[in-house]
């Protein structure tokens, strides 16, 4: 028995998709993804109609989605991140259908139990065997943690390995093992090792971002929650990196033996592993060298599925044992709630990742964002879009100023005690409307582009199209 | 009345600042704005060049302004300088 | 309070209008080397209105001006002086003559806007091998001068020597300059640490200035800001020691006795001195104690 296939187009005909169907993707290889544009091509010349595409997220270079959608091949979207190429013409009114915006534990958590079905889910695969077996991290394209593909291969209708680099039966330290696979295809390249990790993820060197990154640190240190056994995820911004680097140095100073770093991993939180902060790092996607090394090399460096990462209907999932989190916004409002999906103008240019997933899970969770960006206050009446609800996040640490929620009247007085410069949200917001003046808000359009869809299912917001001229 | 006689500019297009381009014109204030937060800002913008115009006596200009989010007073300071370097008396 | 003081380059509104942000008890907006020639006028304006319309905090706002061998100093001061600057800090300042040509230029504008006399303080930076020869007579040239101001970029170029960590060039410079500034009364500061990467450096650099003598140091990097308030905030014990002398003082005078002694040492004028500048930066930081009635 063989899976082996000699094209993608053979392949694709194989998996017998028809007018309707959902087809899956996910973005480990991130903007150097070559597969979802090469399948989508693929399915567009067999006539196929009507598409729902179901990826873990879109970047830019997935722009030929777009025309996909005016061709009526895709005429729905999940998702669970928009970067701004593709989310301009989304909220332009590219689609009837509103995108639907999950979180990375929301999907999984949708597709094992039926909720959001897949036909057939695309693997992208840095090295696999004839079988099926399959890994992220060997390969010229070698991506790390293949996390968010699982929930995808245990339960698709039909799975579809693509590699571009082939080894003989059987691949070992697999990922995702044969018994889920269909088959598997061999293509020249399946994306761009410039797109797919950046060779150094950076500390900032952003003053304001480093002062930040100093406040979050103290924060952490003075919540009460690090002692040994502390747990930890961070984003991979500049400032939440030097967050990290700054918490490196205090968990050495007083000798903590942390548990585990979570996430997104970037070679920071490999240093704090090296350095003996944690035990082990559960590791979803690896955004770096560093860390698609260390995920290689490493066995205290763990993958771990979306499931297991973040699914609200599991059993249990890591973000619930998680301690802290550090989180980006684009906006943040008086009750909390932060903005992750839209830009200043509205237009779609993210999404929530694990944002919400990550923010219920964590026993403090800390967003961290500069006063304001562009002249616009980062603090606002009501967000433009709900990413994330207010009564999950703990903490917004900016450079004028630390807001504690009202929830959380605790960590309000331990870190005034700390000498740390604590001011209510609404303060904040003065402080930066004093220097910024305050903005006209903005003007909505008529239609629904995109639905927010809650972790647990629920429908947390919508997003409405951009006017023009804005 | 301050009069503009040769083009001048002021600011860069980092963030947080804003570049003004000033140019001599003899049919009153023809302004262009481009600005990251027109939508939330852009009425503020055009009335505090405006002003900033006035208190240095410019009654005729061609002026262009692409703003990168600069608070009020480094708008103020870059068209006071486009209009400094443009203006007659100048070396 | 000056423990720390930041220079913020003139004409980059970013750092502007971030600075009062960044830490530093000062920040040194820096109309000279960080601003090119054909820039100056832009600078000057910017800075101005930053001082006149942002809210900077609790952050005392120093001007860096150009060198008065330069073209630049009285349009500097022109724009400036009407904002009422915590201090103008003088580069190139090589002899009383320099502080006293730009003091009267000063009192010009003092008297022309009204201001009282000496409202505006002055800091010569003493950056030439004349200016640490002649660092006495700078720092008592005339009542406007607040404090000296050590500057070993320049200072190293004009005496032929390699800016080095460690600093052994400009031991001379730092005591000569701590010792001319507390002979005329005024405070002094000392030179940036360049290397804005070298978080150990930094520690280790302030501690000697402040060994030495010096009031506070300046940064060029919001990096160092922090080590250097650390390094020259009196500690919690020394606060305590500080109560502890002033107790034992209160209690001897009482007793009416003359020397008394405090863990076995005398407490003489000198100790009690520095407990009340202790007690002082202490009540600055909120960290002294409630007056007792």
């Amino acid at each position: 028995m063989s899976k082996l296939v000699s094209s993608l187009r053979e392949a694709v005909a194989l998996a017998g998709l028809r007018d309707g169907m959902t087809v899956s993707f996910h973005h480990h290889l991130r903007n150097g993804d070559y597969v979802l544009n090469m399948v989508m091509e693929e399915i567009a010349r067999l006539g196929v109609k009507d598409l729902t595409v179901n990826a873990s997220s879109l970047f830019d270079t997935h722009a030929p989605l777009a025309d996909h959608i005016r061709n009526g091949v895709v005429t729905a979207i999940q998702t669970d991140y928009m970067a701004a190429g593709l989310g301009k013409e989304i909220s332009r009114g590219l689609m009837a259908k509103p995108v639907q915006f999950r979180t990375h534990g929301g999907r999984p958590s949708a597709i094992a139990d039926g909720t959001t079905p897949i036909d057939v889910a695309f693997i992208a695969a840095p090295s696999a065997d004839p079988m099926g077996n399959c890994t992220g991290k060997f390969g010229k394209s070698a991506c790390g943690s293949l996390g968010y593909a699982f929930p995808d291969a245990m339960y698709a209708k039909k799975v579809i390995v693509i590699t571009d680099n082939l080894v003989p039966y059987p691949l070992q330290d697999w990922s995702i093992p044969e018994i889920y696979v269909d088959c598997v295809v061999q293509v020249e390249a399946i994306g761009d090792p410039k797109g797919i990790v950046s060779g150094t993820t950076r500390i900032t060197r952003d003053p304001v971002g480093l002062v930040m990154a100093s406040y979050a640190a103290k924060v952490i240190e003075h919540s009460g929650l690090l002692q040994d056994g502390f747990s930890f995820q961070t984003g991979a911004g500049g400032a939440s990196l030097a967050a990290a680097g700054f918490l490196k140095d205090i968990m050495l100073a007083k000798n903590i033996q942390g548990s585990f770093g979570l996430g997104g991993i970037t070679g920071y939180m490999v240093d704090m592993l090296q350095a003996g902060c944690f035990q082990s790092l559960l590791d979803v996607q690896c955004f770096d060298l560093k860390a698609v090394e260390s995920i290689r090399t490493d066995p205290r460096h763990q993958e771990i599925s979306a499931l297991h990462y973040a699914s609200p209907s599991m059993r249990s999932a890591v973000v619930d044992s998680l301690d802290v989190v550090i989180l980006g916004a684009t906006e943040i409002d008086t009750d909390f709630n932060v903005n992750v999906h839209t830009d200043s103008n509205g237009y779609i240019m993210g999404g929530s990742g694990g944002h919400s997933d990550t923010a219920a899970g964590a026993k403090l969770a800390m967003i961290i964002a500069p006063m304001s960006r562009a002249r616009l206050p980062i603090v606002t009446d009501h967000v433009t879009c709900v990413s994330t609800p207010g009564k999950d996040i703990d903490v917004l640490v900016t450079q004028g100023g630390i807001a504690v929620n009202p929830k959380n009247a605790g960590l309000a007085a331990r870190l005034k005690d700390a000498g740390l410069p604590i001011i209510g949200i609404h303060d904040l917001k003065a402080k930066a409307e004093a220097m910024t003046g305050a903005p006209k808000p903005l003007r909505k359009g008529a239609r629904v582009v995109a639905e927010v869809v809650s972790r647990d299912g629920g429908i947390l917001d919508q997003i409405y199209s951009v006017p023009e001229g804005q | 009345m301050t009069k503009i006689i040769r083009s001048a500019s002021a600011g860069t297009l980092e963030s947080n600042d804003v570049f003004v381009e000033i140019e001599p014109w003899d049919q009153g204030l023809q302004l262009t704005l481009e600005s990251l937060v027109k939508q939330q800002f852009g009425d503020a913008i055009e009335r505090s060049v405006r002003e900033t115009l006035a208190q240095c006596g410019v009654e005729q200009a061609k002026l262009s302004v692409v703003d990168q989010g600069a608070l009020d007073c480094v708008l103020r300071a870059r068209v006071e300088t486009a209009v400094a370097r443009g203006r007659e008396g100048q070396a | 309070m000056r423990r720390s003081m930041l220079f913020l380059p003139g004409n980059t509104p970013r750092m502007l209008i971030n600075g009062a942000f960044l830490g530093a008890d000062a920040i040194i907006f820096d109309l000279e080397d960080a601003v090119a020639p054909a820039e100056k006028d832009a600078a000057r304006i910017l800075v101005r209105n930053t001082m006149r319309y942002m809210d900077l905090g609790g952050c005392e706002v120093i001007v860096r001006i150009n060198s008065i061998d330069t073209g630049f100093w009285k349009a500097d001061l022109d724009q400036i002086l009407p904002e009422k600057p915590g201090l103008i800090l003088l580069p190139k300042t090589g002899s009383a003559a320099d502080v006293l040509e730009a003091g009267a230029y000063i009192t010009e504008l003092e008297d022309k806007l009204g201001f009282d006399r000496n409202t505006v303080g002055l800091m010569p930076l003493i950056e030439t091998a004349l200016g640490v020869e002649n660092a006495y007579a700078i720092a008592s040239a005339s009542d406007r001068v607040a404090a000296l101001f050590l500057g070993a970029e320049d200072l190293t170029a004009d005496l032929r020597c390699q800016r080095t960590k460690a600093g052994r060039e400009i031991e001379y410079a730092r005591t000569r300059l701590v010792t001319a500034a507390r002979a005329a009364g005024v405070d002094v500061y000392d030179t940036p640490f360049t290397d804005v990467n070298d978080d150990e450096g930094i520690e280790v650099d302030a501690a000697l200035a402040k060994a030495l003598g010096f009031t506070g140091k300046a940064s060029i990097s919001p990096r160092h800001v922090e080590a250097i308030n650390r390094v020259f905030s009196p500690t919690q014990k020394e606060i305590d020691y500080a109560y502890e002398v002033m107790e034992a003082i209160r209690v001897a005078k009482e007793q009416g006795k003359g020397a008394i002694a405090l863990y076995g040492k005398m407490i003489d004028a000198p100790i009690v001195a520095r407990a009340e500048q202790t007690i002082a930066a202490a009540k600055e930081m909120g960290l002294g104690r409630e007056e007792q009635v």
